[in-house]
């Protein structure tokens, strides 16, 4: 990931990646206690208040992805009797596991001290810790962050998330911690969070402008690591995004569209949503094809899982728990699927798309079930063309570059063609 | 003559369409992709030109004094002569490299044995090949590889059984030699084919032939010039176009079957391997598509797999189907189970019919939530692909789509495995138009 | 060895007309029963949920009919369903999407979906698009088993439920009412026990269709008129000339939402297992005991969902004991051996079957898994297989 984006902010995340894993690396000489959890719904700034250490499976899983170890590791999990048919992250992070636990520092990650399994917009959460639970001895606790059904967050829904923080899983953390969370700091951290959030949300929202100065997706997921992983209420982040904003913003004063692993692209020729999250094993192959075609994604929902802020959710220091609450029931894959076409819809006008693509991936159901009435509805909604394709998370069996690409190629010449006859 | 044309580099097939500068179609070639996809396109775009002389031919021979009522007639033998000349041609290629081989140490034990025995067998080809040009026998295939390929085993396996070297050897031999032949190109010009071809035509007064040696060398002459060429297709990133020149297969497909059938509003195409369908606007742009997934699932291939389960023709499986008495519902379509599946249905006293009749119901339906993911069917429906010449599909095609769309003008496209070319030679005129109209 | 092929019992006489009435039951996709039903009162409504498990108490005192949604089975062509789904999501939801795009679930007013899995979640929402007139609801289980929080935001969830079908009925749910809905499905459990149980002990007199397809009823049928329909069958049953014959005694696991085809459990029959227990249609009789008839009665159903509630793979396994809990039911049922079979692409089943194995390898008891589609229609490749795993333990019985 470091020759895509050969910014400062880039090199300032590689050095807070480094350090944090450099940290677990040392976690247990330091006495460090280490939290296995995922990104949607995650409570970092409980766990960083508590001096507690997190790894994410799911991260584990898309790097090793794009070091191609991935393919291996399923055929790992695979062999010790899971299913060809099921998410292919719980496969690979199964078959790292038996491997050696080997973290992408080429270091093995630390074993987990408790499992703090929030369960936020994948049912597949709960299943994947259950076969953890039964590879470590350790604690489990968990949070059950209730879905979006009638696409709104309810006054029981928040009081339940809250409650469960306040009495199971704020107690289980202290626990492990040996000390109290910190409330005075707690509020600190989520202001720092909510500064970082701004600086985020004024970056994606720069892709209104035309060109855009970003790709909202391939350069996205980029941009998302820090806020989405350990470093949400750390300055450490606040920093990182002040950095990126004053990057972009020297781009749009510029006139720049968006860094490739190919330089600056020179000619905006579609602006694309996309709905779904990437390959990771031919990421860069996937990410070619877009920008080989002039194809800039100005908006995506997958930048949206780890925490939706565009809509003017911010962490709110002044209530912790309820804010937490609100923060994991709000993270994309917990929004209703009305609520979801409603946001694609959003995007499509507000960034002046022409059109979105769907990238399908076999192994999350959260976001795939569904997909094929999400693009009929938003073609009827927008009048703008729908494509659709489909691929995996991370395994290397379910990409085929010759049938994208040539979905893709199709697909963009159809928007073209189209955007002619008008 | 400004030429356009536009090459459609397919996974089995390759073809070739020439329209001149009204859009008209003026010749078409097809061969089989092979390895070399350069040279299945040059292949392709040669036969196209030689088609287009050939339209010309007809055109002059129907007005040219001297040939008369018999000019149809006269075309016809001139035109299975040329293609005779252009059999022979390979043949004797073939048999060069197959003597060239012959040299080497694989053969030193039974080296005069086998020499006796290609001998034997070319001969037998001649003969097959005089039969079949000579208008006694029905062409199996267009494609030398499939007709000199049966006609040599056939003799191998006599020559093996009159006790020369055994059928696999012989066999070998050809194998071996085939793929080199493919690669390699006519080297005999246009007009010196046609000549050649015309010293064929019997039945012909030497007046005729006067005349027509006058017309022949004035078509031969004409200069035919390719002004642009757009390549589409699944091999069309192969082809050495600039980018602007390539074109994806769908919206070629979709202005083909526009250009085919005017009023066509959808477009389904079932072919070997894919599966499309494509909503088009008044003009033939393409609105949306779909394409199916990974698997070859409810494709082409699928009927073709349960043809070999059954050992027989593939165009036998759609008039066995009709002959279905009951409606049997088959779920799965997937290619990999489809021998399975059968073999089962047969044991559990199923019968063979309906068997087949389920099977191409099963495939329609796998269409039909292609067509629904597109946004439907809307009228004109215009049916494509290879699949579209089983009168099976057809029918299962026509009832479902009656029964969830009610009652639609379906179009069948019989000839219809040159629709993505069509669209891509008037991708080719548009756009040397647009060129123009801009300088 | 030789694959056991016996045929499974005929019920005749009075037996087999009940049998039949459930049969067209299982075959009534166009919900003719509860048109009929509602018919009878014009004032009369129907709501429609989907596997594994809703409070049909709560529905049922509102005053409406809760009709269990399970799919197509092998008995629908999917025309349009397949066009909503990529082939990698599991068979159920096309032909759900099937029946609701053609018409026919019209007899029902309302749709609960519980939560289950991403597939039956997205579902839910796809509803609320494509039927924007019907009321849709989420039921959103929790799967924080504590009283005190996942069980009063399960109280809010019943709440909610309970406003929406009271909109449609205009019946409001009292405790009173509420208490009166336990009574009857009180009743029910008490007979599917029963039922059970001589299942249990006399598998022969209960074949494993019948014993589905009296499972199946209950999803379209009130509840009294079930629990008459599962006592009759078992005077019935009783009095059969029913022979036990020599087949092995298996547990099924995996099939609580997904329904198997019943060409599948007649293979499975055919093939010399006798099934003592299983976990289709789970929803019947997720909490098999009795729930208290008095005091607060949604204290009394959310303890039985927390407490009472059987274990399955979309129920977050708190205390890690799915494992022990397989075996001790496997021992409870005298099941010589196991079948862990699974929908294909069922996320939940799917991921605890390396689970279920592992435990029952431990134990030494038997198993064998396989995949199979709501539509699954060659059996060929699970008779060998269930016909081999039972010829096995004939002959060298269980470890």
């Amino acid at each position: 990931m470091t020759t895509a984006v050969k910014d400062l902010s880039q090199d300032r995340q590689k050095q807070m990646i480094s350090a944090h894993y450099a940290k677990l690396a040392r976690a247990r000489e330091d006495g460090r206690k280490v939290v296995y959890t995922f990104v949607p719904g995650n409570l970092t700034e409980l766990l960083n208040n508590l001096g507690l250490l997190p790894v994410l499976p799911e991260i584990n899983a898309l790097q090793s992805g794009m070091r191609g170890k991935t393919g291996d590791y399923i055929h790992i999990a695979e062999k010790a009797g899971h299913s060809e048919d099921v998410c292919t992250y719980v496969k690979a992070d199964i078959g790292m596991l038996k491997s050696g636990n080997v973290g992408p520092t080429g270091e093995p990650l630390p074993k987990p001290d408790l499992l703090l399994l929030s369960y936020t917009g994948c049912f597949t959460f709960l299943k994947w810790f259950e076969l953890l639970k039964r590879e470590y001895d350790c604690p489990v606790v968990m949070l059950h962050v209730p879905y979006q059904g009638d696409g709104r967050i309810t006054e029981p829904m928040r009081k339940y998330v809250a409650d469960q923080l306040r009495d199971e899983v704020i107690p289980a953390l202290e626990k492990l911690a040996g000390r109290k969370v910190d409330y005075d700091l707690l509020r600190e951290q989520l202001k720092l969070s909510a500064l970082a959030e701004n600086d985020l949300v004024w970056v994606l929202e720069s892709a209104k402008h035309r060109p855009s100065p970003i790709d909202a997706y391939f350069g996205g997921v980029y941009y998302i690591g820090p806020i989405f992983t350990s470093f949400r209420g750390t300055t450490d982040a606040v920093e990182y995004y002040q950095l990126l904003h004053g990057e972009i913003q020297q781009r749009l004063d510029d006139g720049l569209g968006p860094v490739t692993p190919e330089g600056t692209l020179q000619e905006e020729k579609y602006r694309i949503v996309v709905e779904g999250p990437p390959n990771w094993t031919s990421f860069r192959e996937f990410w070619r094809m877009f920008y080989g075609e002039g194809a800039v994604v100005v908006a995506s929902s997958y930048t949206k899982v780890g925490g939706l802020y565009d809509r003017g959710f911010r962490h709110d220091p002044s209530r912790p728990l309820e804010t937490l609450a609100d923060y994991c029931m709000g993270c994309y894959t917990n929004l209703s699927l009305p609520d979801r076409i409603n946001l694609l819809e959003k995007y499509i006008n507000d960034y002046a798309a022409d059109g979105f693509l769907i990238n399908s991936v076999k192994s999350c159901n959260s976001f795939s079930a569904g997909q094929l009435l999400i693009l009929r509805e938003l073609e009827k909604r927008t009048g703008r063309s729908g494509g659709f394709i489909e691929s995996d998370l991370v395994d290397p069996r379910y990409f085929s570059a010759a049938n994208i690409k040539n979905r893709l190629e199709s697909y963009f010449q159809m928007v073209e063609a189209k955007r002619a006859r008008s | 003559m400004d030429c356009f044309v536009g090459i459609d580099l397919g996974s089995t097939t390759t073809k070739a369409v020439i329209v001149d500068a009204n859009g008209r179609i003026v010749g078409r070639g097809i061969t089989n992709s092979r390895s070399n996809y350069d040279v299945a396109a040059q292949v392709a775009r040669n036969e196209a030109f030689t088609n287009a002389r050939f339209d010309m031919l007809g055109q002059a021979l129907r007005h040219e004094a001297g040939i008369g009522e018999s000019g149809a007639a006269f075309e016809l033998a001139l035109t299975a002569g040329y293609r005779h000349e252009c059999f022979l041609g390979q043949l004797a290629r073939l048999e060069d490299h197959c003597r060239r081989d012959l040299d080497s140490d694989r053969y030193t034990g039974d080296r005069r044995a086998m020499g006796h025995a290609l001998e034997v067998i070319m001969d037998g080809i001649r003969k097959d090949a005089a039969a079949v040009y000579g208008g006694g026998a029905a062409a199996r295939s267009d494609f030398f590889r499939d007709l000199a390929g049966a006609s040599y085993i056939e003799h191998a396996a006599h020559v093996a059984r009159e006790g020369g070297p055994a059928f696999d050897r012989l066999v070998g031999l050809f194998d071996r030699n085939i793929i080199p032949v493919e690669n390699e190109q006519e080297t005999r010009t246009f007009a010196q084919l046609l000549m050649a071809a015309l010293d064929r035509v019997s039945d012909v007064s030497p007046a005729q032939r006067n005349a027509a040696s006058g017309v022949l060398r004035r078509v031969a002459a004409a200069d035919l010039r390719e002004v642009s060429a757009v390549g589409t297709g699944y091999g069309r990133v192969r082809l050495p176009f600039p980018k602007e020149n390539i074109r994806s297969e769908i919206l070629c497909h979709g202005l083909g079957a526009h250009l085919l059938f005017p009023g066509t509003r959808t477009v389904l195409d079932i072919g070997g391997q894919d599966t499309k369908a494509i909503q088009v606007d008044e003009n033939g742009v393409v609105t949306s598509f779909q394409m199916n997934d990974r698997c070859a699932a409810g494709c082409g291939r699928y009927l073709g797999y349960i043809a070999d389960e059954m050992n027989i023709g593939l165009h036998e499986l759609g008039p066995l189907a009709l002959g279905a008495r009951r409606r049997i519902k088959i779920n799965s379509t997937c290619t990999v189970f489809a021998g399975a599946e059968f073999r089962d249905r047969l044991a559990a006293g199923q019968a063979r019919e309906d068997i087949v009749a389920g099977l191409h119901r099963a495939i329609i339906l796998r269409a039909m939530s292609l067509l629904a993911r597109s946004g439907g069917i809307r009228n004109e429906f215009t049916f494509t692909g290879g699949v579209g010449r089983n009168a099976a599909a057809v029918k299962a095609l026509a009832e479902v789509a009656q029964d969830n769309y009610g009652s639609l003008t379906i179009n069948i496209a019989t000839d219809s495995i040159y629709t993505g070319a069509i669209g891509a030679a008037t991708f080719a005129l548009r756009g040397a138009v647009q060129g123009a109209a801009r300088n | 060895m030789s694959l056991a092929t016996q045929e499974a019992p005929m019920a005749a006489g009075e037996l087999a007309d009940l049998v039949g009435s459930a049969t067209r039951l299982y075959e009534d996709l166009e919900l003719k029963a509860v048109r009929d039903w509602k018919a009878n009162d014009p004032a009369r409504r129907a709501i429609g949920f989907l596997p594994v498990y809703v409070p049909r108490e709560v529905i049922h005192a509102a005053g409406a009919l809760p009709v269990g949604i399970m799919g197509g089975g092998d008995q629908i062509e999917i025309v349009r369903g397949d066009s909503y789904f990529q082939s990698y999501i599991c068979h159920l939801p096309r032909s759900v999407i099937e029946l609701a795009v053609s018409g026919r679930l019209g007899a029902l007013d309302g749709f609960v979906f519980p939560s289950i899995c991403d597939v039956i979640r997205n579902l839910s929402g796809m509803f609320k698009v494509l039927m924007a007139e019907k009321w849709v609801h989420y039921l959103d289980l929790p799967q924080n088993f504590d009283r005190a929080s996942g069980g009063k935001f399960y109280r809010h969830e019943m709440a909610t439920i309970a406003n929406g079908v009271s909109a449609l009925t205009g019946i409001e749910v009292t405790n009173e009412r509420l208490r009166d809905s336990i009574r009857l499905y009180n009743e029910n459990r008490r007979a599917l026990a029963d039922l059970q149980a001589l299942r249990v002990q006399s598998p022969w007199l209960v074949p494993a269709t019948e014993y589905y397809l009296l499972l199946r009823a209950s999803y379209l049928l009130p509840p009294e008129a079930h629990t008459q329909m599962v006592r009759d069958y078992m005077r019935l049953s009783r009095t059969s000339q029913r022979h036990a014959q020599d087949n092995i005694r298996v547990m099924v696991r995996g099939a609580f939402c997904e329904q198997p085809p019943l060409g599948l459990l007649r293979t499975l029959e055919r093939a010399g297992c006798y099934l003592v227990d299983d976990d289709f249609v789970l929803g019947a009789r997720f909490i098999p005991e009795p729930l208290p008839e008095d005091g607060d009665p949604w204290q009394a159903l959310i303890d039985g969902f927390l407490y009472k509630s059987l274990p399955t793979a979309s129920k977050y396994d708190v205390n890690a004991t799915k494992e022990a809990e397989v075996v001790q039911r496997a021992r409870d049922v005298r099941a010589d051996g196991v079948l862990l079979i699974a929908p294909s692409f069922c996320d939940p089943a799917l991921l605890d079957q390396p689970m279920l194995a592992r435990a029952l390898d431990k134990a030494g008891i038997p198993y064998t898994s396989f995949k199979y589609a709501e539509d699954t229609g060659q059996f060929q490749v699970i008779r060998e297989q269930a016909g081999t795993f039972a010829d096995a333990i004939k002959l060298w019985g269980t470890k």
